[in-house]
């Protein structure tokens, strides 16, 4: 099987690419490991398993992949019948292939939560006098709320016991999550006196803002 | 009546509120004004003591502000005789509150009767909608339990049938999954987004994220004043499939 062009990678940025694409590589890899299937097959598998939220998954992802594995020796392709002119191929995980499935599984890294970003860009808003910190907090939770809404909808549509409202719920959680972070950072910037303390050594405190 | 009053439900201008006088002197409310289109339903969101809540009552009729204007469906109502205050409440006005306010020793369709029949409607009548709202908020099979036989988000339920009862031109809402668990709210939730679809005009006051994301708009209040609004539909403005991040 020849490699893919490296033109394939362009279309997307590459900072994300790695991360990203490399978990989709194992799903992948994953839905193979119980028996040899077609590119059509696995796609529509994730699709029922996304359901809503599938439109991340472009139309060629699946096929990209499996031919990104095929070349890293993680799968082997063959065409079944000769005669078929749609031309499918069957894949099958490799020894390799099915090494790195076991590796994936027991691997625990998880996306990582802490909102340092959003925590910074206040704290630096405050003591630059660039702008009211609950200003700020006020627009993110409005922002955060309005993708609440639309998942939420789209959650309430899907039927009792669908795996993709599985998928939508976790999302619901974690939003919630980060709008009650957001709702202790109203507290805490909304506080009369909030002054943002200077490191160590430095006696000199940053006030917040006027609050005349 | 004004010429802009008509278009709007609900309608408030300049409301201010103040308790107590001298130095005890609250002001729950400075300056709010607000427009409720028939069939929007409204979240307001805000840290308790922002005056969500005193504007509701403003707004049901519960209350007279300091100063200001309320209209409901092109009538001033603030400055309206207790007496007439309280049947416009009765008829026009659907009432839910947190802690439910269900009548202890009547059934659930009883409950859900009451307001009807205090409204002078027939037995035979009231029984009949009460019926169907029992229905529509799920729980036909629960007409002959007494709220004490009830869950919290089933009591809420029954409360929010009652309240819908005299079919109002607004339903107003005071923190109505304040007294819930979760898989309760989820039921509440449900039912407010049924409301929301079925075009029933609603006011909802909450602190709970996932009940102001079942509104059509969302305002949120700090120190008795609103301090942002956002249309919540109006056609999904977030990509879903961006929320998985398998792919950037």
């Amino acid at each position: 099987m020849s490699p893919v062009p490296e033109a394939v990678d362009t279309p997307i940025k590459e900072p994300s690419l790695g991360y990203q694409l490399r978990v989709v590589q194992e799903v992948v890899l994953a839905l193979l490991a119980k028996e040899p299937s077609h590119g059509y097959q696995l796609r529509a598998q994730l699709q029922l398993a996304l359901g809503p939220l599938a439109d991340a998954l472009n139309a060629g992802q699946v096929y990209v992949t499996l031919n990104r594995l095929e070349s890293a020796g993680l799968v082997t392709s063959e065409r079944l019948d000769e005669a078929d002119r749609s031309n499918r191929k069957v894949y099958e995980l490799t020894a390799a292939g099915r090494a790195r499935v076991t590796e994936w599984l027991q691997d625990t890294s998880w996306p990582k939560p802490a909102p340092a970003q959003f925590h910074l860009k206040l704290v630096a808003a405050a003591a630059a006098g660039l702008g009211d910190p609950v200003r700020l907090v006020d627009a993110q939770r409005h922002a955060l709320l309005a993708e609440l809404a639309a998942v939420q909808r789209t959650a309430l549509a899907e039927p009792a016991g669908s795996v993709a409202g599985l998928l939508l719920e976790g999302i619901v959680l974690r939003l919630q999550a980060d709008l009650r972070w957001l709702e202790a950072c109203a507290r805490h910037w909304n506080a009369p006196e909030r002054t943002v303390s200077a490191p160590q050594g430095e006696q000199e405190q940053v006030r917040r803002r006027d609050r005349s | 009546m004004s010429d802009v009053t008509n278009t709007f439900v609900l309608q408030a201008r300049g409301l201010r509120m103040d308790y107590g006088q001298g130095e005890g002197l609250v002001r729950a409310l400075d300056g709010v004004d607000l427009q409720v289109p028939a069939g929007e339903t409204l979240a307001v969101m805000g840290p308790s003591g922002c005056g969500k809540s005193t504007l509701l009552h403003l707004l049901g009729g519960l209350e007279r502000p300091s100063e200001g204007e309320v209209w409901l469906q092109g009538r001033r109502i603030d400055q309206l005789s207790e007496k007439t205050l309280a049947g416009l409440r009765r008829h026009t006005i659907g009432f839910v509150f947190q802690a439910f306010h269900l009548m202890d020793e009547l059934t659930a369709v009883e409950n859900i009767e009451l307001p009807a029949l205090l409204a002078g409607r027939s037995p035979r009548a009231a029984r009949r909608r009460a019926t169907e709202l029992l229905e529509q908020v799920g729980l036909t099979e629960r007409a002959t339990h007494l709220p004490s036989a009830l869950s919290g988000g089933q009591r809420q339920r029954v409360a929010i049938a009652r309240a819908l009862g005299n079919d109002p031109l607004v339903v107003l809402a005071d923190e109505p999954t304040g007294n819930l668990d979760s898989a309760a709210t989820l039921d509440v939730l449900r039912l407010l987004d049924s409301l929301r679809s079925a075009g029933q005009t609603l006011v909802v006051v909450t602190h709970d994220a996932r009940i102001a994301a079942t509104a059509d708009r969302l305002i949120s209040m700090r120190d008795g004043a609103f301090v942002e609004a956002t249309r919540l539909t109006r056609g999904s403005s977030v990509p879903l499939g961006e929320l998985t991040q398998l792919e950037r």
